[in-house]
């Protein structure tokens, strides 16, 4: 493969697709080892009826309006979880389950009426995004990764995700210690004076963030898979926490990788045609990295909780 | 508000100063839905004293350690802690949760939980060097667990987690140590240990109290004993209100006679 084809058509849509990855599987960790990896799911989900109302009130698919009704329709769910969870007297996933569904299909319902035959909005761009389509038409090749009047011409989903991949490390960098904490002991961590309600709720509000940049790009496959595979294949390979967290980081970037090409090459390989979704496969990639790690990880035995 | 003026009897020197009491707790009111789970309780803990929290499974034991700390939000009612309000002496509480009421297959190892108790000390950012390390393998000595410091915490006995727990809780260096059930599925080892530890606390002049449940043990562990079923039944020294008639009141006759006969209580 040539830098000619690689650069304009591959490399883009590859770096998005790692971005997102990593964005999603970092506080996926911290959802994961406090049982609320579901989150994830339902935030995926939920974003799209943000999206369409975005798209029906302004009228067209412009990033800003996508991301704010978005953000909006997650805002929305959160608050809907925790009603439904309180007034109901009902566990978390319960309550997560019938709001992103409810909302989901809500979703495709009016998305299904209102008249978005002449834009690029449909139940299957939800889904699985558009990465492949994320291409720099501006490169010709390595050298213009030093040309700024190529550089300007990359696609916005890649700055995009970068920066949110920046907010996301930046969050679990500086919060680190009562992210920990208060995962493990929230008993604890609040007679240290810490607001550890604030802190989940901040956590949240970043798993949004990653989703609803991520999904724009590569649907919400990749989000659901990544918020929940990297991490949980990353719990089977140690016992630290610290370790867990790159673990994450080197499968979530393998699933990226790995499921891009094979997305792309695998079935010429097998003689077809053409290419699969590449957002499927990275997905199912992750997926059997996870069932690799439940197989083989050497630290899938639970340890926890002896007999009392 | 009345203060107890309650004869010492020997015992080490507990005298009830309500103003600068290590922990004072006044009119604390929880309820989980309709049901108060601890009504209207006052509660003061004498310094240098171990004190016994005891009732009743359901009597809002855990719930009144818990409410007094901000844990859980009650209804009603305030915490003060040396004499001033509980937020601004935080530094001076340690705290040793339930051991079930934490996932012990979380990824880490007991020299990190250890660690968590220098959370003030090393904030948000700072890096953990060998003075800290030193501090954390101080306290894991004082519990008997420097063997274990690198093991997963999931892989320990209950015994062994419970006494990780309390070394966590002398990391946090404080002067009011607060437990929750500490002895709770632990091996008779293990509670000799931390019994040995807490009382070497109150020779340090530090004030300890503890949620109890094996009524035997109460006089020889603890000289002060608070009982509760939701609302207070009684409180003072071991030695005073440790009697047959408020564990009646306190278990609502689910104690058998002979059982309260077995206990070495101060009768009549």
């Amino acid at each position: 493969m040539s830098g000619e084809e690689f650069v304009p058509l591959s490399l883009t849509p590859l770096l998005i697709g790692m971005f997102a990855a990593v964005a999603c599987a970092l506080p996926g960790n911290f959802l994961v080892l406090r049982k609320q990896a579901l989150i994830g799911d339902a935030i995926s989900h939920v974003v799209l009826p943000g999206i369409v109302v975005a798209f029906l009130v302004t009228g067209t698919v412009s990033t800003w309006p996508m991301m704010i009704g978005a953000a909006v329709a997650a805002v929305v769910a959160v608050g809907l979880i925790e009603a439904i969870r309180r007034l109901g007297r009902i566990e978390p996933g319960a309550a997560m389950g019938v709001t992103f569904t409810s909302m989901f299909a809500g979703g495709v319902l009016l998305l299904e009426q209102s008249d978005t035959s002449t834009v690029h909005l449909d139940v299957e761009h939800a889904l699985y995004g558009n990465l492949e389509s994320l291409i720099w038409l501006d490169a010709v090749g390595w050298q213009s990764l030093w040309d700024p009047a190529a550089l300007a011409g990359l696609p916005n989903e890649l700055i995009r995700m970068g920066l949110t991949l920046i907010v996301v490390v930046c969050f679990v960098w500086l919060f680190w210690r009562p992210l920990k904490l208060s995962t493990f002991d929230e008993g604890f961590a609040r007679t240290l004076g810490m607001r550890t309600g604030v802190l989940g709720l901040a956590l949240v509000v970043i798993a949004a963030i990653a989703a609803v940049a991520a999904f724009d790009a590569v649907g919400s496959i990749i989000v659901i898979a990544m918020f929940i595979c990297p991490p949980a294949g990353a719990r089977l390979m140690t016992n630290r926490l610290e370790v867990q967290i790159v673990w994450s980081v080197i499968f979530a970037l393998m699933s990226a990788i790995l499921g891009y090409f094979i997305a792309g090459y695998g079935p010429q390989w097998l003689g077809a045609e053409n290419a699969v979704s590449a957002a499927g496969m990275i997905a199912t990639v992750s997926g059997l990295i996870l069932a690799l790690a439940a197989l083989f990880g050497p630290c899938r035995k639970r340890t926890g909780a002896p007999a009392v | 508000m009345t203060v107890e003026l309650v004869a010492n009897q020997g015992l080490p020197p507990v005298a009830d100063k309500v103003e600068n009491a290590p922990l004072a707790v006044r009119g604390m009111t929880v309820s989980y839905g309709q049901k108060p789970v601890v009504f209207s309780v006052d509660m003061t803990v004498a310094e240098g004293s171990m004190t016994a929290i005891v009732g009743p499974n359901g009597a809002g034991k855990s719930t009144l350690l818990k409410a007094a700390l901000g844990i859980v939000k009650p209804l009603s009612g305030q915490t003060m802690v040396f004499g001033q309000p509980l937020p601004g002496q935080r530094h001076r509480i340690a705290y040793v949760p339930q051991r079930a009421s934490v996932d012990w297959d979380f990824p880490t190892r007991v020299i990190d939980v250890v660690l968590m108790g220098l959370y003030r000390e090393l904030g948000l950012l700072k890096r953990v060097r060998q003075p800290h390390l030193d501090k954390a393998m101080a306290c894991l000595e004082r519990v008997g667990m420097t063997d274990f410091s690198d093991r997963q915490i999931g892989q320990l006995s209950g015994g062994q987690q419970q006494r990780v727990f309390l070394a966590r809780a002398l990391a946090q260096g404080a002067d009011l140590y607060l437990l929750d059930e500490p002895f709770a599925g632990v091996d008779a080892a293990t509670e000799k240990a931390i019994i040995a530890v807490l009382k070497g606390l109150r020779e340090e002049g530090k004030t300890v109290v503890a949620v109890h449940h094996d009524l035997a043990t109460v006089p020889e562990y603890f000289d002060r004993v608070f009982m509760i079923n939701t609302s207070k039944i009684a409180e003072g020294t071991v030695a005073e209100v440790f009697t047959a008639e408020n564990l009646n009141k306190t278990y609502g006759g689910r104690l058998a006679t002979g059982q309260i006969d077995q206990l070495d209580l101060v009768t009549g």
